[in-house]
């Protein structure tokens, strides 16, 4: 569908839209925040000390309250969001790329390097995600790269999957005997014929698979396996104010709040955009039926 | 279906085996597995001494033999911190997990089934839409924080619930509560999924004519059909609940697997470690196979090939 017409139909659809901007600008500010703040959300101003939020005679950026160095839990939230959404749209690319290409290459092989394929996939998918990517980060150590490449991992199933099935389906359509008949290359079919069709399908997977990988992020960071101290992440945040819940409660609540948002949003937006590419659900849409189907 | 059985067991145990091979590499990337086992303080001479013990200096294939012999010995290392067996360890935290687990899992089918057929029943009305946005924030909720903002409001605000630890019924109460969100939002909609798929097949059409209460449509014919989807997914989610127990545990200071293996990290207690993965991956592994049987004996489609 072009994108014109996709654009028009968010319009019709308040609360998509609304999660839309919402993410655009959530992106914006993971862009430009840390350049805007990165001093604010480091400078100690004893004074404003576990300030308490919705106050701000300290200044605006106090207004979600301050920890125990009197550093700003806005400024905070703003500089950690580069690093919590870079790592999670890093490690969705990745998965998607690779996944992609790998189950393309399983679609259209078959045999013996599709079943090893197949079969690592199931092996990644069956055990828990979570408990892979510390035991690997514990020995490799959790630098961001290595964040990424083991959250890219644990989610590359899904798409070698989806691309397989979705290429196997293809490859039998007429469009495809047509090219080979024409002398194409397996190459050539895999990318000029296979590759722009199943594009779509990954895309709308990779949209739901956001507010999955920042969270999964999260979790690491929480647990003391993800980016570490001094860098933030908003995971990182809510671990850090755990420590003084009896205390400042706004420490450990405002980034978790920002997680939830934002994955809230991802999460609507997908689903939105997912009913949006299906020709079959896509006219609930215009006639303000069932969204969330 | 003995066949299905043997195949599907046999998937499992390539899993499991890889697992355990991957973990011995893994140790053995480093370049130094001593580093793993040992605090980052230790001094040179009980590194070496380590070492030594252990056969860390020996060719790859040798201690990679004898790595397997251990295992199947079930010999895992002894833990730094807790002077005794890794492996006792965590055999010893195991019930813990598989208790809330357990309960958790059998507390998402029910409600599960209860949410996805009543949203099911009228697809787009109020409880279905309410139903539906509920179950889609709680997914995008992060389990760690819903259980600090638990206890901050059931413990700490209103003094209701305790802040950690088991004993009581009570206790349960928090950390089921937050690890149920994450499973039940996903087999809600896909029971309401199935459920709709049910309701609309002919013989829900034929028990209709025949005056059937919608009570009795929704909770015997149409049911049936999406018990064998919610039993597949209940499969699948028992790997992320595993994901989920590791959180909640480590919130809420339970003696489980998954906080006895946050505090060996963090720690670097590796032989812990490494016994909590190898026993969590071979409770998948029987766990798979319990679900695949299961499925037999549900679905005659899978009984017959």
């Amino acid at each position: 569908m072009k994108a014109r017409g996709m654009f028009k139909l968010l319009l019709q659809d308040k609360l998509a839209l609304a999660a839309a901007i919402y993410m655009v600008f959530i992106c914006l500010v993971a862009l430009v925040g840390p350049e805007l703040l990165g001093k604010a959300a480091v400078s100690i101003n004893l004074r404003a000390r576990n300030a308490h939020p919705f106050h701000i005679e300290s200044g605006w950026l106090y207004v979600l309250g301050s920890d125990s160095l009197g550093r700003s839990i806005l400024a905070r939230i703003i500089v950690a969001s580069r690093n919590t959404i870079g790592i999670a749209a890093g490690s969705l690319l990745a998965s998607m790329l690779v996944g992609g290409c790998v189950g393309i290459v399983a679609g259209l092989s078959r045999g013996a390097l599709e079943q090893i394929i197949m079969r690592a996939m199931d092996i990644i998918m069956s055990f828990p995600s979570l408990l892979m990517a510390l035991i690997v980060l514990y020995v490799l150590g959790p630098d961001p790269i290595n964040i990424i490449i083991v959250l890219a991992i644990t989610r590359l199933p899904v798409y070698v999957r989806t691309a397989r099935a979705e290429a196997l389906e293809i490859r039998q359509r007429a469009f495809v005997s047509a090219a080979r008949v024409m002398g194409a290359g397996r190459m050539h079919l895999a990318i000029r014929h296979i590759a722009p069709l199943v594009l779509p399908t990954l895309l709308v997977i990779g949209a739901l698979d956001f507010a999955y990988l920042m969270l999964a992020e999260s979790a690491l960071s929480f647990l003391g396996m993800g980016v570490q101290p001094p860098a933030i992440t908003w995971g990182l945040m809510v671990a850090e104010g755990r420590s003084y819940l009896n205390v400042a409660w706004w420490l450990a609540f405002w980034p978790g709040l920002a997680i939830m948002i934002t994955a809230l949003c991802a999460n609507l937006l997908a689903g939105w955009f997912r009913i949006a590419n299906d020709p079959a659900l896509r006219a609930s849409l215009k006639t303000k039926a069932v969204v969330n189907a | 279906m003995t066949g299905y059985i043997l195949r599907r067991g046999g998937q499992s145990l390539l899993a499991f085996v890889f697992l355990l091979v991957l973990v011995f590499f893994l140790a053995r990337m480093t370049g130094d597995p001593t580093n793993l086992f040992l605090p980052m303080d230790a001094p040179m001479d009980q590194r070496i001494a380590f070492a030594e013990r252990h056969g860390f200096n020996a060719p790859m294939y040798v201690q990679f033999g004898r790595y397997i012999y251990d295992v199947l010995h079930f010999d895992f290392g002894q833990s730094i911190f807790q002077g005794r067996p890794a492996m006792d360890a965590a055999l010893n935290a195991f019930p813990v997990t598989l208790k809330l687990a357990l309960v958790t899992m059998f507390l998402a089918m029910f409600f599960s089934i209860l949410i996805g057929s009543l949203s099911a029943f009228r697809p787009g009305g109020m409880f279905d839409r309410i139903a539906s946005m509920v179950t889609i924030t709680g997914a995008s909720a992060p389990d760690f924080w819903v259980a600090i903002v638990a206890i901050l409001v059931f413990s700490v605000s209103l003094g209701l619930l305790p802040t950690s630890g088991m004993g009581s019924v009570w206790h349960w109460i928090l950390p089921v509560g937050v690890l149920l969100i994450r499973p039940l939002g996903l087999m809600t909609q896909v029971v309401r999924a199935s459920m709709i798929g049910a309701l609309a097949s002919s013989y829900v059409k034929t028990a209709r004519a025949k005056g059937a209460s919608n009570r009795r449509i929704i909770f015997l014919h149409a049911l049936r059909n999406s018990l064998l989807t919610v039993v597949t997914v209940a499969g699948d989610q028992a790997a992320a609940l595993v994901n989920g127990a590791v959180v909640v545990e480590t919130v809420f200071g339970w003696p489980g697997i998954g906080n006895l293996m946050i505090s060996a990290i963090k720690q670097r207690d590796f032989a812990v470690v490494q016994a909590c993965i190898l026993l969590t991956a071979f409770a998948i592994f029987v766990m798979n196979i319990l679900i695949d049987f299961a499925y037999t004996r549900i679905d005659p489609r899978v009984r017959t090939t």
